[in-house]
This record gives C-alpha cells, sequence and structure tokens, in this order.
C-alpha cells in the first residue's frame, strides 16, 4: 500500500529527520518526496510504501501526529489512492 | 506521480472547505424475513439486519481514517415495510419500527430508513396498516426514518393518500409537540422515489435491488463555493465548467469510499449519489453557492436559474467520475440544514412558493420547511400535491418533508440540532384548498408517461 505522508508547521531543523526516522523504524520505504516553503509554512509531501511495514497506517498515523504535535507540525498520513483519483483520470 | 499542489488541494478541501462523503448507507432486503407472527418477524429483521451490517460503522470509520476523508453518516435503508411486513397478522407495525430502531442502535447506525409505502396507485392491507402506525412509530422511535410514494410520472397522484398524509404529518407533529415536532423531519413523502436513495429521512432499499448494497452520498458545497469563488466576474459558461470539474472530484472520492467499502464489507456496490447536501457549518451552504454566483440573497429573482445551472453542472461533472451513478443526484435545498437557507429566510428573501419553484429544478423539494402549527391538515395535503405535481409532469423526484411545528407562528424558531439544524417557522398562503383536498380519487398519469 502506497501512502502520502503530509507535514505541515513553522519550519525549523530536523523535520525531515524526524519523519524519515520514524518510518524506517517501522519498515516504511520512502518513495519520493517533495518540500517546499508557502506562505511562510513548511510544506513536506512524502510518497512511502508500507508492504513491508512492520505496523499498520492507523498505528503509523498515531505517531507521527502525536510526534508531530510535540514540535508544532501537522502531519497526516493518508492512504495514496485518494489523490490519485480525485487529480488522475 | 502525485504532484505536491494536488495533495496540498485535496487536504485544503477537507481541512477548510468541508468536504467529505454524507453517507455510506447500507440497503438491506426484508423479503426473506416474512412471517405471520408479528414477533417472529420482528426478531428475523433485527438478526437480519444486526448480521448483515455489523461490520458496516467500523469498516466506515477505518476508511475514513486510511484515507483521511470524514464519512459523516453511516446508515442503513430496508425493503419499505409495508412489504416485507405484509404478511403479518396485525393492525399496527409500531413494533417492528421499534425493532428496526433497536438494531440501529446495536450496529451503530444513525438512521434507518424503509419505514414506507409505495403507494402511487392505491393501498395494499399492509399500506393502510403501515400509514396507520406512522405517527405513533415515530415518536416512540430515534433513529427510524419513515418515507411514503404516493405518486409517479407513469401512475399520477394517489390523491387519497395525499389527504392522509396531511392529517399523519399533523398527527406525527402532535406526538412529538415536547420535541418542536421532530417526528417530521423523520418523515418524507414522494413523488417518483428513488429505489436506491442513499440519503435520509427518504431511503428504502427498493424492491428491485439485491439481497443487500453500499450506496454512498457525496457532498461538498463549500469545495464548489471555493471553486467559484476564484472565477469571480466570469461569465456563466465559465462558472458551469468550474463547478462540473469540482463535481467531477468530489465524486471520485465517493467512489472510491464506495469501492472500498463494499470490498471490505463483501456486499456489492450500488450507486454513488451525486448530491450536494449542505450542512448547517458555515461555509458547508448551497445558498451561498448561489449567492457567490451573483444573487444579493438566495430567494431574489434569478435564484431558480442559478439552481438549474448548479444542479446541472454537478451531475455532469459527477457523471464520469462514477461507474454507477444513481439516488437523488442533484442539489438538496433543506431550509434548516443550510445556514445560507435559514439567513434568506430570515431576512424576508425566500418564501415558501419561491422554493417551490426551486425543487422544479433541482433533486428533491420542499426540504425541512417549518410552518405554522396551525396549518391545517388540508393545506399540508395541498402542498404536497403542488409538490407531487411538479414530479409527476417533470418525470423527476419530488418530495416534502415539512414540519408543522405546534404552538408557533411566522417569526419563531425551532430548534432540531445536529445535522438538521434549526429553522425559522416559514409563512402558509392563508387561503383554503380543503374541498379540492377532500375529492380525492386519482390525478391521471400524464400523457408523457405513454412513451411506449
Amino acid at each position: 500500500m502506497k501512502i502520502v505522508i503530509s507535514v505541515l508547521g513553522r519550519d525549523r531543523v530536523g523535520i525531515i529527520a524526524m519523519v524519515a526516522t520514524v518510518l524506517a523504524e517501522n519498515g516504511v520505504n520512502i518513495l519520493n518526496l517533495d518540500q517546499t516553503i508557502l506562505d511562510g509554512f513548511f510544506n513536506m509531501i512524502m510518497t512511502a510504501d508500507m508492504a513491508e511495514a512492520k505496523i499498520s497506517l492507523k498505528e503509523l498515523q498515531e505517531i507521527l501526529k502525536s510526534k508531530g504535535e510535540a514540535i508544532g507540525l501537522e502531519i497526516r498520513a493518508q492512504h495514496a489512492d485518494i489523490f490519485q483519483v480525485m487529480h488522475r483520470v | 506521480m502525485i504532484e505536491l499542489q494536488d495533495i496540498l488541494e485535496t487536504n485544503r478541501m477537507i481541512k477548510e472547505q468541508n468536504l467529505d462523503v454524507r453517507t455510506i448507507t447500507m440497503g438491506i432486503s426484508l423479503r426473506d424475513c416474512a412471517h405471520p407472527d408479528l414477533t417472529v418477524f420482528c426478531q428475523n429483521i433485527y438478526e437480519k439486519i444486526t448480521h448483515k451490517a455489523e461490520h458496516l460503522v467500523r469498516v466506515g470509520e477505518d476508511i475514513e481514517a486510511e484515507y483521511g476523508v470524514p464519512i459523516i453518516n453511516k446508515r442503513i435503508s430496508v425493503t419499505p415495510i409495508a412489504i416485507a411486513a405484509e404478511a403479518c397478522h396485525t393492525d399496527s407495525y409500531v413494533a417492528v419500527a421499534e425493532a428496526l430502531d433497536r438494531a440501529a442502535k446495536t450496529v451503530g447506525v444513525n438512521f434507518i430508513g424503509g419505514f414506507s409505502a409505495l403507494v402511487q396507485k392505491g393501498f395494499t392491507k399492509g399500506d393502510l396498516v403501515l400509514l396507520a402506525s406512522i405517527s405513533e412509530a415515530l415518536s416512540v422511535t430515534d433513529r427510524v426514518c419513515s418515507s411514503v410514494n404516493l405518486a409517479s410520472t407513469s401512475s399520477g397522484i394517489n390523491m387519497d393518500c395525499v389527504a392522509r398524509m396531511g392529517e399523519i404529518i399533523k398527527q406525527t407533529a402532535h406526538l412529538t409537540r415536547d420535541r418542536d415536532a421532530i417526528g417530521c423531519a423523520k418523515l418524507v413523502v414522494f413523488a417518483n422515489a428513488v429505489e436506491d436513495n442513499p440519503f435520509m429521512a427518504g431511503a428504502f432499499h427498493g424492491v428491485g435491488e439485491a439481497e443487500a448494497c453500499i450506496s454512498v452520498g457525496v457532498s461538498g458545497p463549500g469545495v464548489v463555493m471555493r471553486a467559484i469563488e476564484q472565477v469571480r466576474g466570469a461569465d456563466l459558461g465559465v462558472v458551469a465548467e468550474t463547478i462540473k470539474k469540482t463535481a467531477f472530484k468530489i465524486t471520485r472520492v465517493g467512489q472510491l469510499v464506495a469501492q472500498e467499502a463494499s470490498r471490505r464489507l463483501n456486499v456489492p456496490f450500488g450507486i454513488v449519489d451525486l448530491s450536494l447536501a449542505p450542512t448547517p457549518a458555515i461555509g458547508d451552504s448551497v445558498a451561498a453557492i448561489l449567492e457567490e454566483m451573483g444573487l444579493e440573497s438566495t430567494g431574489a429573482p434569478g435564484t431558480t436559474a442559478a439552481l438549474a445551472l448548479l444542479n446541472d453542472a454537478v451531475k455532469k461533472g459527477g457523471l464520469m467520475a462514477s461507474s454507477h451513478v444513481g439516488g437523488l443526484s442533484g442539489a438538496f435545498i433543506p431550509v434548516s440544514e443550510d445556514a445560507g437557507m435559514i439567513a434568506a429566510v430570515e431576512r424576508g428573501a425566500l418564501t415558501l412558493e419561491k422554493l417551490e419553484a426551486m425543487t422544479c429544478v433541482c433533486s428533491v423539494g420542499l426540504d425541512m420547511i417549518a410552518v405554522p402549527g396551525d396549518t391545517s391538515a388540508a393545506t399540508i395535503s395541498a402542498i404536497i400535491a403542488d409538490e407531487a405535481a411538479i414530479g409527476v409532469i417533470n418525470n423527476k423526484t419530488t418530495a416534502v418533508r415539512i414540519i408543522p411545528v405546534p404552538g408557533k407562528t411566522v417569526g419563531d424558531s425551532v430548534v432540531f440540532g445536529g445535522l438538521l439544524g434549526h429553522a425559522p417557522v416559514m409563512a402558509v398562503n392563508r387561503f383554503a384548498p380543503d374541498v379540492f383536498i377532500a375529492r380525492g380519487g386519482r390525478i391521471p398519469a400524464p400523457i408523457r408517461s405513454l412513451t411506449n
């Protein structure tokens, strides 16, 4: 299953490292990464593959959410299909 | 490869513009539950519903979490009870409504629809028992919804039923008078009812449907409004194009959720209903879309044209996004559930007559309209007859969900809470239709029914 992780919040050192560490620890493979600063906010979109993951998407969502909240970031992990169907015919 | 902008757009639609899937509705046939003994029948339907829909709510919540799109309601529709319960030796189906209510509570759905009768051409024994049970059933249950189809393009209008429904609505209001006549919010009268509507209160599982199916109702007035904000000043052709593109995106999400729910529940996918259903939340309003098109207020001259454009563009955009489109599919204009509609009524811009005109070009009809408690049964019947006539002649679904609120009059307000919202009591024409309604009989099917 492919997922999209989106991170939104104030820019700071180590955001990508933090997210990547969580993914690595749980066997989630990063496929692609896109990052930009929009209106002063840090926006990062990561596509990842959960084929070898040691945890479920729900568990990953929980971990990312709490890690993100601790440093003022909003982190969402969603099944990639929702973006695929909406924007690709 | 999904682009950053696409992902941000989708998440903005969900977070800021109230994009959601309004309902996952599981239709369940109760045709095999028939039994002469009412108690056994009630047990049969309770067991079937709770078995079939056991995982519905959990699956809905899982999909919501995994895809990050809110799924507001999980609901059940069943075979019209007038048909399913017809073999029972009884003169009341109130116990059946109670069994449906218990089943809904056990599986955790917020509404169960199908306490219904299809009487467009006449009454069977079961239909009469059902009609006689509606008022009490809605007053003693919390989650049961009732609907009656009393007209169709191919059969005409059953005016005997029209007359009965005025009285049933008044009686339902009376029995739930301590709760602002909430019973009437769970009762819809239809012309040309569809068999696969996933939206309440009018959902039932039609007799031509499969054993069970999953249908999904999408929503997203807020998303449409935000999209047309971006084309301010452009001509209406551009507005229609913009709505179509947005409706396509919204519907694709509905289709995805429907397929996923169908797969996980191992129940066939039925349809996606392309309706634009407002909620009382700010920014989630169909009226606001009409006003964004350039009307000072919904109800102003031009409202019907704006709504026609919106309704048509939603369908055209959604059609290609789903493999099976059905249900009501169009813009809903429930007064109490739409903050913009409420405001339009309160500022005196929107009247019952204008709403009636609007129902000629949108998906349903006079929906969630509070009227004075002293409105007569005959007047309510006549309002139903007018709406049914619009549906029958124009070969479309129309409906009436009207609430004569005991003890309240024009200027008062009624609060239903939650998705049902609140409604200002609207003025009704005071001239009497009593003699017309008392004639009864059937209004014949129109010439356009003869298409063979």
